[in-house]
């Protein structure tokens, strides 16, 4: 017969806190909590006595006095006068813009490589296998560094324009100029801008995007119709001219009451006036993004595409399908699961790269807030904290977006 | 026996050739580069395209310059010679390839950093080749310390001291478990050397010196510089952030709540902003955080933002590694009894760092090229020895020549490490996936 003894009533010996590891993970957190507050204890309070002695204290008034210097790419009303605030705000906006610019030519480069890369045709995969590893192995800096060079060494003066006999002359039916102060290419203008003459033509704009926007909904709704008819009667409707007519109408519609034009870039003096003037720095530093990150990217594509098994092809052919729909309605999404989140991280690399901009001398926001401000104000703390903060919110946005998507397509396991 | 008739071969004839388009090269030809015609006009476009850059460039490079004193001189010979076309100068390579090696490093003294390089080689061949005699090993525990004396000089005092630390951190760890436990004496291996480093390797270091002055001409940091500046950083970075960034991606795997939000705050910040923001914090910030006073080598602290920048990338790839076990083997690791450190290192660890290797090795790629960052702060990499050389006014408005030099050898490198990563991936492919 067995007889039930109680446990002991076990009493905590100090010991346990170490050898049972039921409280072991409370002490090495402790421990662990104790050294990381005394490690920013320790940071702390020589930041507050360094700043001390220098004599200075910790405020971002800065910000809101005179920045005193010019900034030549921008994309809103900047002078002199304006505040520093203002100078890292155009900053800002400057990295954006490369930023969009190089994700956008960046993927286009990277998906043609990608897939060049797999194509049957020997001598195209080579050249395209020598494009990735080109780039791929060299540092970037030395890249943007090289094709900044290319366009101020090997490119007319905008003095080579003028005369009878001109050494140079505008390409594309003398629209664009290439020269070595930059690229000068035709601007849209609006004789009739809304709000007034005085008005910024931002309006204009903003309605012509509302417009884009509200055809693209417009079509998916008349295309969603389209196929709950197809899955009715089994025909589907012909829809494609009204969705151009949709897309196309209104946009012409609009272009021609606001008086669109185009305003061509002209040699006045010492140098192309009017139009939209594309500086080198910028350019450079788009297409050395662009061409560092495709390669990158095409990399992705290729791993992605290579990722669906040959099967799920010949499934798709054994069911039927035409190898149309078979890209869109079984490779694609099974591609596109494995390309995404490495493209988006891609995206954010780039972004980060274009801080290479003080390579060029281009106006991002490291070069105003991180650079000419931190000289100017002597306000290296504050300065430095704003700019790491931007960085960090904007991949932080970036990649919460990313892991959003990625619950979204994620294979359901157990 | 039936008799054969005589209008019957009795022998098999050799087979006939396949037509001459289905055989050899014109088959693969007609395979891989005509078989249809959208791929004739890829190939054809591709043709062009290589013709028009070989004959842009070759003529340019192979025709170039190798002996002249400056760009000027090499025009002149040029013009004399009677080329209609421009040709490449390399004279300014020859002319200064052991600056945009070693940068301003004292020419009597290029000895030590070649035979620092070789020792590294020696060094790390057992720990990239297992058939590398095991004994080598021994080379790749002294050689931190032999690489550091080599190539900053000094007293011979100063590395032996700060070694003697690890080795009185090893002595406690293998004695001590007898007398204190072994938690104690892991907590003595790590408190131990630290106190010694901290408190008496500085005088005992200055006591040996005062005795016993050895030691070659010291050589300061501002002489760095080309490609010793940017493998010094770059390997020191690799060697440095690899465990540092297993343990933080050990920390956010971790369970414990302190430790996981610690790493990840630290991993999300660092990856968040440019290295290049953290290399100008390096050099205008560090002194707000440190005692006043203090003030240390901008190079060291390049290489301390270098490593703690790579680590959360390290970090981020051995986690996706650690995330990619299945389940199963951390269960049958803890089903074995294995306590958390046995079963990280017998079981986890080497299948996850198995898995991660292509991004480790992409990691150290990136971590090498971005090494040319360090020119915004100052040091003279090779890219900021190319503005110096064009400084020069024998040189001024030389390009190409420079940077075709400097991309081929950052080129070789990092190819070659991406080509040994692949090697090491196939080496260690055990099949099952």
């Amino acid at each position: 017969m067995s007889s039930a003894t109680n446990p002991p009533v076990e009493s905590f010996r100090l010991s346990q806190l170490i050898y049972d590891t039921r409280y072991r993970s409370i002490t090495i957190q402790v421990v662990a909590f104790i050294l990381i507050l005394a490690g920013l204890f320790f940071l702390g309070t020589n930041i507050v006595r360094n700043l001390s002695e220098l004599g200075k204290d910790f405020n971002f008034a800065f910000l809101s006095s005179r920045a005193g210097y010019d900034i030549n790419q921008r994309l809103i009303e900047y002078s002199n006068d304006s505040t520093h605030g203002r100078a890292a705000l155009v900053g800002i906006l400057n990295t954006l813009l490369v930023a969009f610019l190089g994700c956008i030519l960046a993927t286009i480069l990277g998906v043609i490589a990608g897939v060049l890369r797999l194509s049957k045709n020997w001598i195209v995969g080579r050249l395209m296998t020598v494009y990735v590893e080109g780039f791929r192995n060299i540092p970037l800096l030395l890249w943007i560094i090289l094709i900044f060079a290319v366009m101020t060494e090997s490119t007319p003066q905008p003095r080579d324009f003028r005369g009878d006999n001109p050494e140079a002359s505008m390409i594309l039916f003398d629209s664009v100029a290439v020269t070595n102060r930059g690229i000068y290419t035709p601007a849209v203008q609006f004789t009739n801008i809304i709000g007034g003459a005085e008005a910024s033509s931002l309006t204009n704009w903003l309605v012509i995007i509302a417009l884009v926007v509200g055809s693209i909904v417009a079509i998916r709704r008349i295309n969603a119709s389209a196929t709950a008819k197809q899955e009715a009667t089994g025909i589907r409707p012909t829809t494609w001219y009204i969705n151009l007519g949709v897309f196309f109408v209104p946009l012409i519609a609009a272009l021609l009451l606001m008086g669109a034009h185009l305003n061509y870039p002209e040699l006045r003096g010492f140098n192309f006036a009017d139009g939209i003037h594309m500086r080198n720095s910028l350019i450079a530093l788009w297409f050395a993004l662009s061409l560092y990150t495709g390669a990158f990217i095409a990399e992705i594509v290729r791993a992605g595409i290579m990722a669906v098994s040959r099967g799920q092809t010949e499934a798709a052919f054994a069911l039927g399908l035409r190898p149309n729909r078979t890209m869109n309605l079984v490779i694609l999404p099974q591609a596109m699961r494995v390309i995404i989140p490495p493209l988006i991280s891609q995206y954010l690399n780039l972004t980060k790269n274009s801080s290479l901009a003080i390579a060029v001398g281009y106006m991002d926001v490291r070069s105003t807030l991180g650079g000419i401000t931190i000289n100017q104000t002597g306000r290296e703390l504050e300065g430095m904290l704003l700019l790491g903060l931007f960085y960090l919110v904007t991949s932080l946005v970036i990649s919460g977006a990313m892991n959003i998507y990625n619950n979204s397509v994620k294979l359901k396991e157990r | 026996m039936t008799k054969t008739p005589s209008f019957v071969r009795t022998q098999m004839l050799d087979p006939k050739d396949p037509p001459l388009g289905e055989k050899g090269i014109v088959k693969w030809i007609r395979e891989n580069l005509f078989s249809g015609w959208l791929n004739s006009i890829l190939t054809l476009l591709s043709l062009y395209v290589i013709y028009w850059v070989l004959a842009h460039t070759m003529p340019w490079a192979l025709g170039g310059i190798w002996n002249a004193d400056s760009l000027s001189e090499c025009r002149e010979i040029r013009d004399a010679s009677g080329i209609g076309y421009d040709v490449a100068c390399w004279a300014v390579i020859s002319d200064r390839w052991h600056q945009l090696l070693f940068g301003f490093y004292p020419s009597e003294l290029y000895w030590r950093p070649i035979l620092a390089l070789i020792l590294f080689g020696v060094a790390i061949a057992p720990i990239l080749f297992d058939t590398a005699p095991r004994k080598l090993l021994i080379v790749t525990a002294i050689m931190p310390f032999a690489a550091y004396w080599l190539l900053w000089g000094g007293t011979i005092w100063g590395p032996l001291v700060t070694a003697l630390g690890f080795v009185i951190g090893w002595a406690v760890l293998t004695y001590g478990a007898a007398t204190l436990g072994a938690l104690g004496a892991t907590i003595g291996a790590i408190v131990v050397p630290l106190v010694y480093w901290l408190f008496f390797a500085g005088s005992l270091s200055g006591a040996l010196g005062s005795i016993l002055p050895i030691g070659i001409e010291s050589v300061a940091s501002d002489r760095f510089g080309g490609f010793m500046l940017a493998i010094v950083i770059g390997v020191a970075g690799i060697v440095m952030s690899l465990p540092l960034g297993i343990f933080l991606a050990l920390g956010r795997q971790s369970d414990l709540f302190i430790i996981n939000k610690c790493s990840v705050i630290f991993i999300e910040v660092i990856r968040g902003v440019p290295l290049i923001v953290w290399l100008f914090t390096a050099s205008l910030l560090l002194n707000y955080f440190l005692p006043p006073g203090t003030n240390f080598d901008l190079m060291l602290r390049v290489i301390i933002m270098v490593t703690l920048f790579s680590s959360a990338y390290i970090a981020e790839v051995v986690r996706g590694g650690l995330a990619a076990l299945p389940r199963g083997q951390y269960e049958g690791a803890d089903s074995l009894g294995l306590d958390y450190w046995q079963s990280m290192q017998l079981i986890i660890l080497p299948q996850a760092l198995k898995i991660s290797i292509p991004g480790i090795v992409s990691t150290f790629i990136g971590l090498f090229k971005d090494t040319t960052l360090v020119v915004f702060i100052g040091l003279l990499d090779p890219i900021g020895l190319s503005n110096a050389i064009r400084a020069d006014s024998a040189w001024n408005g030389i390009y190409w020549e420079l940077f075709i030099f400097i991309g081929l050898c950052f080129f070789i490198f990092c190819f070659s490490m991406s080509r040994y990563s692949m090697w090491l991936e196939r080496k260690l492919n055990t099949g099952h996936r």
